[in-house]
């Protein structure tokens, strides 16, 4: 199903992530809508998956299942040998907490807090002191080199600054899982590589098993394998 | 407490729209403790109402007079003790707006019968011996400034004196606490020996009994005794003429109340609304807390965090503003007595606000509660 990138090789490891028989309906009035038809797949530890294909083929989807932000309508999918599909909404929100860092398209940081309260947000979740919150996200924002925009609100960065920002927020707690979606879609070039560095940087240097929907070949192939979808399946190869 | 700063920051996303909901529930909550006031002025003198008290009046209204002499009449119906009387003297100090709640009264018996009145044994005798000597509660000596010793021409709006003056020179001879209220009581005998008309006349009899149960029994023989009289009376209890007083300007509790609930009404549709318009602009990003591992119920208590934060910050500012405010100009209103807002008052004002940013932020909770993260991030 898949095929490694001929730049990169894919990091051995054990799978942290594992579907079976992934399907997932929506229902508009009475039609019924497969948007993931039967996904099996595996994603070992340490690994950077791209997933490409057309709009509407189901990139997104996945990722919200694999994010545990929606649920399949039936199959399993485990993470780190737990089967979250069966879990409750309260327990996936929990689970999110500690194992899901997402980076956005649109960065989606809340504009009403400064970069640093921004990152700061997953940890509120957590049992920790103000001040290891506060070593954390300093730490964090080193990683993704927008340190020195702390105490700026996001309207006062630039695409890229913030998209530094959304990540530091996704890796802060230190998630198993970091999910990125069209991380690159809203920037330039210069910018879109810079971050394209920093999630190869969290992959290779800090063992970041990242998981990236994208458009882009370029930045796909910044991935260690790409895997294709159409019409809620997948393929090793894109569609002709 | 860690969440405060997004819930501040929240609020202060949109500034006006915050200080004006803050403001609308300000004025709301400094109008129900200044309304409280106007209750507690009109009802707190039933409670300070004695039980043992009985009240005569003219059976015609209060304006209409009685003889003097019916007191010597009263005084013999079994169970009636010490009996007193007072008249209504319509004074004023210097200028007719600055009027002063003032009774001619029986300086020998009125301080038996008003035994809740405390006064300095000396002040008390001082006050008997001088014919214009008067005592004064504590609010008008505070008002004016007034202390033992010092001459007041007090005016009189309804009184002239023989001569057709309507000065009356009186001596402060003490100054009282508690009893009746906030009043200035002089010689009926110096008001009547002078006056010009209606001499002999009262407009009051007040007198104890032994026994409260006998009060209905006591006020029914009075009655009789006087019936198809010149000057019928009617007796009642203290308490149940306070209150009579009081609805004759309507039941201001009732009025109180309804100008409080339909202005607290409107204050939980103004902050519902606001709340619900601030949780609409900002579907995406509670979608992504919710994404990040926030919880149904942690990003529904943070909404609701949001409106208790508006209401209790509002209220509480105005419930304060409110309560001083009427403290303040309590103690300067002419004829108005306890014009405060009562602990209770105050203890209900919270509770309402509490009730209020519950309320208000419940609907906006439940929205925030049932958002799709999912197609709340693909609508975004």
């Amino acid at each position: 199903m898949s095929r490694p990138n001929p730049v990169q090789k894919p990091q051995a490891g054990t799978p942290l992530v594992e579907l079976h028989g992934i399907r997932k309906e929506y229902h508009r009035g009475s039609e019924t809508v497969h948007v993931l038809q039967e996904l099996n797949l595996s994603i070992p530890r340490g690994d950077f998956l791209a997933l490409m294909g057309p709009s509407g083929s189901g990139k997104t989807t996945l990722l919200n299942l694999l994010g545990g932000i929606d649920r399949p309508t039936a199959g399993s999918l485990a993470v780190d040998g737990t089967d979250i599909a069966k879990y409750s909404e309260s327990d996936l929100a929990r689970w999110r907490a500690r194992n899901v860092g997402f980076v956005f398209q649109l960065y989606h940081l809340l504009p009403v807090l400064s970069a640093e309260r921004n990152v700061e947000l997953p940890l509120l979740l957590t049992g920790l002191s103000a001040s290891e919150r506060k070593r954390r996200v300093q730490a964090a924002m080193q990683l993704s080199n927008i340190a020195d925009r702390a105490k700026h609100k996001p309207s006062e960065l630039s695409g890229g600054q913030e998209q530094r920002v959304g990540i530091a927020r996704a890796i802060v707690g230190d998630p198993l899982l970091l999910l990125c979606d069209e991380p690159t879609g809203d920037l330039d070039r210069k910018s879109g590589d810079e971050i394209l560095d920093l999630l190869q940087a969290l992959n290779r240097e800090q063992g970041k098993t990242i998981v990236m929907v994208t458009h882009d070949p370029h930045a796909a192939a910044r991935a260690r394998r790409i895997l294709y979808m159409n019409k809620g399946r997948l393929a090793a190869e894109p569609e002709k | 407490m860690k969440y405060l700063p997004l819930i501040w920051a929240n609020l202060l996303r949109r500034k006006v729209r915050t200080l004006f909901t803050l403001l609308s529930v300000f004025i709301a909550f400094m109008l129900f403790a200044v309304l409280g006031a106007v209750d507690q002025a009109f009802t707190g003198g039933v409670q300070l109402a004695d039980a043992n008290r009985l009240v005569v009046t003219n059976k015609v209204g209060l304006i209409n007079s009685m003889p003097i002499n019916y007191a010597d009449r009263i005084a013999t119906v079994p169970g009636v003790s010490t009996i007193t009387w007072q008249e209504w003297v319509g004074a004023y100090f210097q200028d007719p707006r600055q009027p002063i709640t003032a009774f001619g009264v029986d300086e020998n018996s009125f301080l038996d019968v008003h035994d809740d009145m405390h006064l300095l044994p000396e002040q008390a005798e001082a006050w008997r011996k001088d014919r214009q000597g008067v005592i004064i509660g504590e609010g008008v000596a505070k008002r004016y400034g007034w202390k033992a010793g010092d001459h007041i021409p007090l005016r009189s709006n309804i009184w002239r004196d023989k001569q057709g003056k309507s000065t009356w020179d009186v001596t402060v001879s003490g100054i009282y606490h508690g009893g009746p209220g906030d009043e200035l009581l002089m010689h009926y005998k110096y008001l009547d020996d002078s006056r010009a008309f209606r001499n002999n006349q009262v407009g009051m009899f007040m007198f104890k009994i032994s026994d409260p149960a006998r009060a209905g029994a006591v006020s029914e023989q009075i009655d009789q005794m006087f019936a198809n009289s010149d000057a019928e009376t009617k007796t009642s209890t203290e308490k149940a003429f306070v209150q009579g007083f009081a609805a004759m300007l309507g039941n201001i509790g009732k009025i109180v109340t309804g100008i409080v609930t339909a202005v607290l009404f409107s204050m939980l549709l103004v902050i519902a609304n606001t709340m619900a318009q601030s949780i609409r602009e900002r579907t995406s990003e509670l979608a992504v807390l919710k994404a990040l591992g926030f919880s149904r119920g942690g990003v529904a208590s943070m909404v609701l965090a949001e409106s208790l934060l508006v209401t209790v910050l509002g209220g509480a500012l105005g419930l304060s503003l409110g309560a001083g405010f009427a403290h303040g100009i309590g103690s300067k209103l002419p004829f108005v007595q306890d014009f405060r807002t009562t602990p209770s008052d105050i203890a209900i004002g919270i509770v309402l606000m509490l009730m209020l940013g519950l309320l208000a932020g419940l609907l906006p909770a439940i929205q925030a509660m049932r958002l799709q993260v999912a197609a709340a991030l693909r609508r975004a």
